[in-house]
């Protein structure tokens, strides 16, 4: 473990239209909710959470960029420099033959190196276990959590009325 | 949820269902022994697939001179197949990745099962280049690596050469985009599950958690790889359409190939999903989440696809005949009348006038039809590539080098081979993994469950805006 282990207290709502109204009253009390679990994406709640657009899509488009340079200067320096050869009469620098490959290894690039870099910093792998708080949220559960390491008791109560008067049908807490 | 869903529009979700329900239907076939017809299915499927695995033992044994192709005909049933196989490829990716742009919803019941063929359909397709070479062991020839001969690279202005990166990337890219889908599914199954089964789906579902931030990421990643792949599932039947179109060939010369090919991609994979999917729902029992509504809005895309395949075949006679190019026009008269005409009676029947019976809405919502339909179009679309390639090989410049071709059992055996490679992996596939996309029917269920539109719904969230007479009927 990289860090120590969490404190979570976890409310589990059952619909998601509850847990964006939760989400709001949390934004508006000034909690600060750890992270919100839920069985599909809930549209709306991220703005509310506070999460910024995915950068993922620009990585993407880097990639791309790279691939397309990648197969359109190998191409080149292998028909002019490398070993040029005559193809049916054309010029050895004949750039319209290199569009298909160019434009195949430009999405092979961008989408390989995209789903690496989704993987890697959601910290997903082959074999990776990643604690979860409840085997109900990827079936029907839509999870508020809170991290109370350190927190008070008041402080703990407030969090228990806020979940359960926010309509959650379960609190409960763990360590993770 | 937020968008707003015209009360015309049919259900895509039918029986009432909550999330829970959602998971539990669509698991289920997952986490009970496999039935009978399970049982039997998987037996053919392997022994087609024995067969497969002996047929390539024997083209590699005595040579590709077992397959009695000659020096005229060059490409048989092998490339027919190849061309056959990649071509179902497509619709996977096209329900997959260019309905998701369009936000079709309709998608979401048939897409997960659509790109699992599609993969497997590559993966069949894949083989014939490949065993073609008669020497197997030096495949690796094709990649442009550093070799001690120079190094000596590869033509990259040949179309074959397109092929190998087309056919390599669009398998790649399926195979994530369908993977990264399927991998918040598979934590569901985890976390349904016990004992060591949890251990298999804990490792196959990467840590899966539900995180908001994750979705999000996921979200922007399923887009942007759909976004890519559209354009990669128009280029790849291209490419494989310039394999004939930039030759000499007459009949093979043509500029209509691209567009053709692209189209008559579609219409076979199409009508591969529907025998898939008319099968699997019934045997899963999913029939409520691939409904009457999907399988009309699939048959009406065959009924598009194959109409242009259609006007495609009568275009490519006109224009062989106005060209006024002797080469040009014996090659299309030779491919109606000549030694093949039989091939080219089975195209025109199977995929352009079979088609037109789902005019008919009876027809497109007929389970029956659909299934028999289905059938033919397969068998069409594989007459299509055959009428390509054998009639136009046979008859070629030089009378003198005329010939006919006939297949040996080995291409037999090899075409039937492919059959049940596919078939085994859709079978091992469709009790492994959710057949359904879990997740995403959940994120539409608010928007296409029967509870929410259509004639049965519960008007619990408007009650005050709604107009029709079910609200009157409370009075």
């Amino acid at each position: 473990m990289k860090d120590q282990n969490k404190e979570v207290l976890y409310g589990l709502y059952d619909d998601e239209e509850i847990l964006l109204k939760a989400v709001r009253q949390a934004k508006n009390d000034h909690l600060e909710i750890m992270d919100v679990y839920s069985p599909f994406p809930v549209h709306g709640l991220d703005p509310l959470l506070g999460l910024s657009e995915s950068r993922l899509h620009q990585a993407g488009f880097v990639y791309g960029a790279i691939g397309t340079l990648t197969a359109f200067l190998f191409m080149t320096w292998v028909f002019t420099r490398d070993w040029p050869i005559i193809f049916g009469g054309k010029p050895y620098w004949s750039v319209p033959a290199f569009i298909p490959i160019t434009f195949e290894v430009t999405v092979l690039f961008a989408s390989v190196g995209m789903v690496v870099t989704f993987y890697t910093i959601c910290g997903m792998a082959p074999g990776v276990t990643n604690p979860t708080l409840d085997d109900r949220i990827t079936d029907d559960k839509f999870c508020i959590a809170f991290q109370t390491n350190g927190a008070s008791e008041a402080e703990v109560d407030r969090l228990k009325s806020f979940l359960s008067s926010t309509g959650a049908s379960e609190v409960n807490s763990k360590t993770i | 949820m937020s968008a707003p869903v015209s009360p015309i529009r049919e259900p895509l979700i039918e029986g009432g269902k909550t999330y829970h329900q959602i998971t539990e239907d669509i698991c289920a076939p997952t986490e009970r022994v496999p039935s009978m017809a399970w049982i039997i299915a998987f037996m053919v499927a392997v022994a087609c697939l024995t067969l497969y695995i002996f047929c390539v033992g024997w083209t590699i044994w005595v040579g590709i001179g077992s397959w009695d192709l000659n020096r005229t005909i060059g490409w048989g049933w092998d490339i027919t197949n190849f061309v056959w196989w990649v071509g179902i490829g497509h619709a996977g990716t096209l329900i997959s990745a260019i309905l998701l742009l369009f936000r079709q919803r309709w998608r979401t019941g048939v897409n997960r099962a659509a790109e699992a063929m599609t993969i497997f359909a590559v993966m069949c397709a894949g083989q014939f280049p490949l065993i073609h070479m008669g020497r197997l062991w030096l495949g690796f020839f094709i990649f442009p690596y550093p070799n001690t001969r120079g190094p000596l690279w590869v033509n990259f202005n040949s179309p074959l050469l397109w092929d190998v990166f087309a056919i390599s990337t669009y398998f790649t890219v399926s195979l994530l985009f369908w993977y990264t889908g399927l991998v918040p599914d598979l934590a569901t199954v985890r976390d349904r599950a016990t004992g060591l089964r949890r251990k298999i789906y804990n490792y196959f579902s990467f840590g899966w958690t539900g995180s908001a931030k994750h979705w999000q990421r996921w979200e922007s990643l399923s887009l942007v790889l759909a976004g890519l792949s559209t354009p990669l599932v128009l280029s790849v039947h291209t490419i494989v359409s310039f394999d004939f179109a930039t030759s000499v060939i007459p009949g093979w010369h043509t500029t209509i190939f691209p567009p053709y090919f692209v189209a008559g991609a579609i219409f076979s994979g199409f009508a591969m999903v529907q025998t898939l999917m008319v099968i699997t729902r019934k045997v899963h029992g999913l029939q409520e989440y691939v409904t009457l509504q999907h399988i009309e809005s699939m048959n009406k895309v065959i009924l598009l696809t194959g109409t242009i395949v259609g006007v495609a075949y009568l275009t490519e006679l006109f224009i062989a005949w106005y060209s006024g190019y002797v080469y040009e026009q014996f090659a299309f008269a030779n491919r109606v009348l000549g030694p093949y005409w039989w091939s080219y009676v089975g195209m025109m029947t199977c995929n352009v006038l079979s088609p037109q019976l789902f005019w008919f809405k009876k027809m497109r919502r007929s389970l029956f039809w659909t299934f028999v339909m289905s059938i033919f179009v397969n068998i069409g679309m594989w007459f299509e590539r055959f009428v390509i390639i054998a009639t136009t090989l046979a008859r070629d410049y030089l009378p003198s080098s005329w010939s006919y071709y006939t297949p040996t059992w080995v291409e037999i055996g090899l075409f039937v081979g492919t059959l049940g490679l596919f078939f085994t992996l859709f079978l091992i596939f469709a009790r492994v993994a959710p057949v359904v996309a879990i997740a995403e029917i959940k994120s539409i269920l608010k928007v296409a469950g029967d509870q929410y539109i259509g004639p049965n719904a519960k008007h619990h969230h408007h009650e005050q805006e709604t107009t029709t007479k079910s609200t009157d009927t409370h009075h």
